[in-house]
């Protein structure tokens, strides 16, 4: 019978199956960061259990490191016992890669996983994040757990589990100057909305998915969450097996062949079923900018901020309303007469190479409008730091006004320094833009690094096609 | 794991679609190296007029006297509605640690997000999907009649209403039994402790470079 990816992948992984269609799923890789496994540890601990394979574990410490002053360490005391408690964790578990606070290689953990090699096509990898999503790209199959489960992975190797349905999300022909992988994924949010997904997993395909690069990929699926879809998956093809080649945990020798030769199988057969199937026309894509406090509240650019008295449905209406205020918006207002006050490059959604090298573009010879009290830089690991800072991307940043930071969650989540004023308005290239998400009554706008870094120097939205 | 069989609770209406977890506990109590504790600061930013820190004493700042939780008449509720797509956003279990630490141990609404979903049965509350059409009634008569109740029993996955209007709602079995015996997963897992280690030795044979 005709499998679609994921069913490739789950069953590749079953351990055993209950007769309501429970499964014991096994798991390949855990990766972990500081804020969801301290409790699973304890856990561990309470019960005088062991880590299962502690060499399927990969940690960093990210969301509460600072990204300037490292000669300061960790002034937050709170944060600093958190990371402390994954150092003392990973030493006491064991772990495959760790790389402490500081360490040359650290940062995000959604970006340092790919770039060393330990995300690797067919794997099942789950995290304590929801953003775990991200490594789908390679032909994984790979969601966000709780705390329990990290303690349950930790001391079993798998996760209790049941098969989610299958979507197929197909996106054809070629998207035009100036939309990225980040409006095509803001684009499939906005059209099936942020629970458009619940219950799915996605496989992301059609010739805009594949002409994408690996950092494009990775931005596709890091965002499926926010259409509700616990994993997104893309197939292996070239792209896929060229990024990996000679990655330092990437399989070597005769195993490289052996393993190429199965990845090649990881794809959805032809005329495989799916559950449900989205079609989106690549040409039709603008570069999006969300206007609310969910991301399927989003719009090309050239539109105006909704009216809800154009909104039939009383639940809507009163979403929009309620979004229209905290935001600080006037309905009908042009997108692009929206000024901003921080801009933030950074993320797991888009803080790659390619995502510095787009931003840089934009941003080369020309300075940062003076209305911006502020515009950060964040690369996601110091291998992408090291990497932009050997192509003279650091320079133009400094040059146009913005601030070169230390690789880490940063302003995504706002639990470092990092973080929106209330009432601040931004220009983001992360993935949420719920309330307070970037600082309490801060204002988040998500877009692609290209559009961030024109917005930065214009002081307000701007169409990139246009910039 | 505390068990669930049956429960006859107060009923307190969140009225928001997409309430997402960073709304359910905000990310600075996500510093905490606890799994206690966080239900004084559930809602945070909806529910207190100032910031609030890790460790802060809630018991006098400043209410926001609109917000749901905040009133007198939804005291000592432990059943939570709300509206589609609740839990959406980050997979901290911190959020259904702060749910249950306040006390709530059945949520009801017409859709969740998935990993929230999950996180639920970890920790002894029990998520309840109904029809919109349902929960809409489950608001309407909660506003109407104040001290308004819901009996909701596990066995029998039914909800039933004062007026005797009841419901039936599904779980899977294996939940069910974890909740009603309150019991957690990895017990029941390390049963099977051979099989696990069987597949992998299987999935190593198949696929050497994934245990290098
Ligand atoms: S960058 Fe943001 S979304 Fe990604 S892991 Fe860090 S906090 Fe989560």
């Amino acid at each position: 019978m005709a499998k679609t990816l994921y069913d490739k992948l789950w069953d590749s992984h079953v351990v055993r199956q209950e007769e309501d269609g429970t499964c014991l799923l096994y798991i390949d890789r855990h990766l972990m960061h500081e804020v969801t496994s301290p409790q699973a540890f304890e856990g561990l601990r309470l019960a005088g259990r062991k880590a299962w394979r502690n060499t399927s574990i990969v940690a960093v410490p990210d969301h509460n490191t600072p990204t300037n002053h490292w000669d300061r360490d960790i002034e937050d005391p709170i944060s600093k016992t958190q990371v402390d408690t994954l150092d003392a964790n990973i030493k006491e578990f064991g772990s495959l890669i760790y790389f402490p606070f500081k360490h040359k290689n650290q940062g995000i953990i959604h970006v340092i996983a790919p770039e060393n090699g330990a995300t690797l096509p067919g794997m099942t990898v789950v995290c304590g994040d929801s953003h775990t999503a991200t490594h789908g790209a390679f032909g994984a199959l790979a969601h966000g757990i709780g705390t329990s489960e990290v303690e349950h992975v930790l001391a079993t190797q798998t996760l209790v589990q049941k098969k989610s349905k299958a979507m197929l999300i197909k996106v054809e022909g070629q998207v035009g100057p100036g939309v990225t992988a980040k409006d095509i994924a803001l684009a499939v949010i906005g059209k099936i909305g942020t629970a458009g997904g619940t219950g799915y997993c996605v496989e992301f395909a059609g010739s805009a998915i594949r002409a994408l690069s690996m950092e494009g990929r990775m931005t596709v699926c890091n965002l499926a969450i926010e259409a509700g879809a616990r994993a997104g998956i893309i197939a292996v093809d070239d792209i896929t097996v060229s990024y990996l080649e000679g990655r330092e945990h990437a399989p070597k020798g005769e195993q490289w062949s052996r393993a190429v030769e199965y990845w090649k199988t990881l794809h959805s057969d032809e005329g495989a079923k799916f559950d449900a199937v989205v079609e989106l026309k690549a040409e039709a894509i603008e570069p999006q900018v969300t206007w609310g406090t969910s991301p399927e509240q989003v719009l090309s650019v050239g539109s105006r901020v909704p009216n809800p008295a154009n909104e039939a449905d009383p639940v809507k209406r009163a979403s929009y309303e309620r979004a229209l205020q905290y935001m600080g918006l006037t309905a009908d207002q042009p997108i692009t007469e929206i000024a901003i006050d921080k801009v933030f490059i950074g993320s797991c959604t888009n803080s790659r190479i390619e995502d510095m090298r787009a931003a840089a573009a934009v941003a080369k010879g020309k300075k940062v409008a003076s209305n911006v009290k502020l515009a950060l830089v964040v690369p996601g690991s110091g291998i992408v730091k090291r990497q932009a800072e050997a192509e003279g991307l650091d320079k133009i940043f400094i040059e146009a006004g913005f601030e070169w930071r230390e690789p880490g969650c940063s302003m995504c989540l706002a639990m470092n320094a990092d973080r929106l004023s209330p009432g601040e308005r931004c220009a983001s290239t992360s993935n949420r833009n719920f309330e307070g998400r970037q600082g309490p009554g801060g204002r988040t706008h998500l877009v692609s690094p290209a559009m961030a870094a024109a917005a930065a120097i214009a002081g307000h939205f701007v169409d990139i096609r246009q910039a | 794991m505390k068990a669930f069989t049956r429960l006859n609770g107060l009923v307190c209406p969140l009225d928001r679609a997409n309430v997402d977890t960073d709304a359910i506990i905000p990310k600075q109590f996500l510093k905490s190296i606890k799994r206690s504790g966080f239900g004084p600061y559930l809602f945070d930013e909806w529910r207190y007029t100032n910031y609030g820190e890790p460790g802060m004493d809630c018991t006098n700042r400043p209410k926001n006297p609109d917000f749901v939780l905040n009133q007198p008449r939804y005291q000592g509720a432990q059943v939570l509605i709300a509206r589609d797509n609740f839990g959406c956003g980050s997979s901290r279990e911190h959020a259904p640690w702060a749910i249950e630490d306040y006390g709530f141990r059945v949520i009801i609404a017409p859709s969740f997000a998935d990993i929230f979903f999950s996180n639920c049965y970890k920790n002894a509350i029990l998520p309840i999907v109904a029809d919109a059409g349902t929960v809409d009634r489950l608001f309407k008569e909660c506003e109407a009649a104040e001290g308004y109740t819901l009996d909701v029993d596990l066995e029998a996955q039914t909800v039933t209403t004062p007026s005797g209007f009841s419901f039936k709602f599904d779980i899977t079995e294996h939940r069910k039994y974890c909740l009603l015996n309150g019991l957690d997963d990895i017990g029941l897992t390390l049963k099977h402790a051979d099989e696990i280690r069987a597949f992998e030795t299987r999935h190593k044979a198949a696929q050497p470079w994934l245990f290098a």
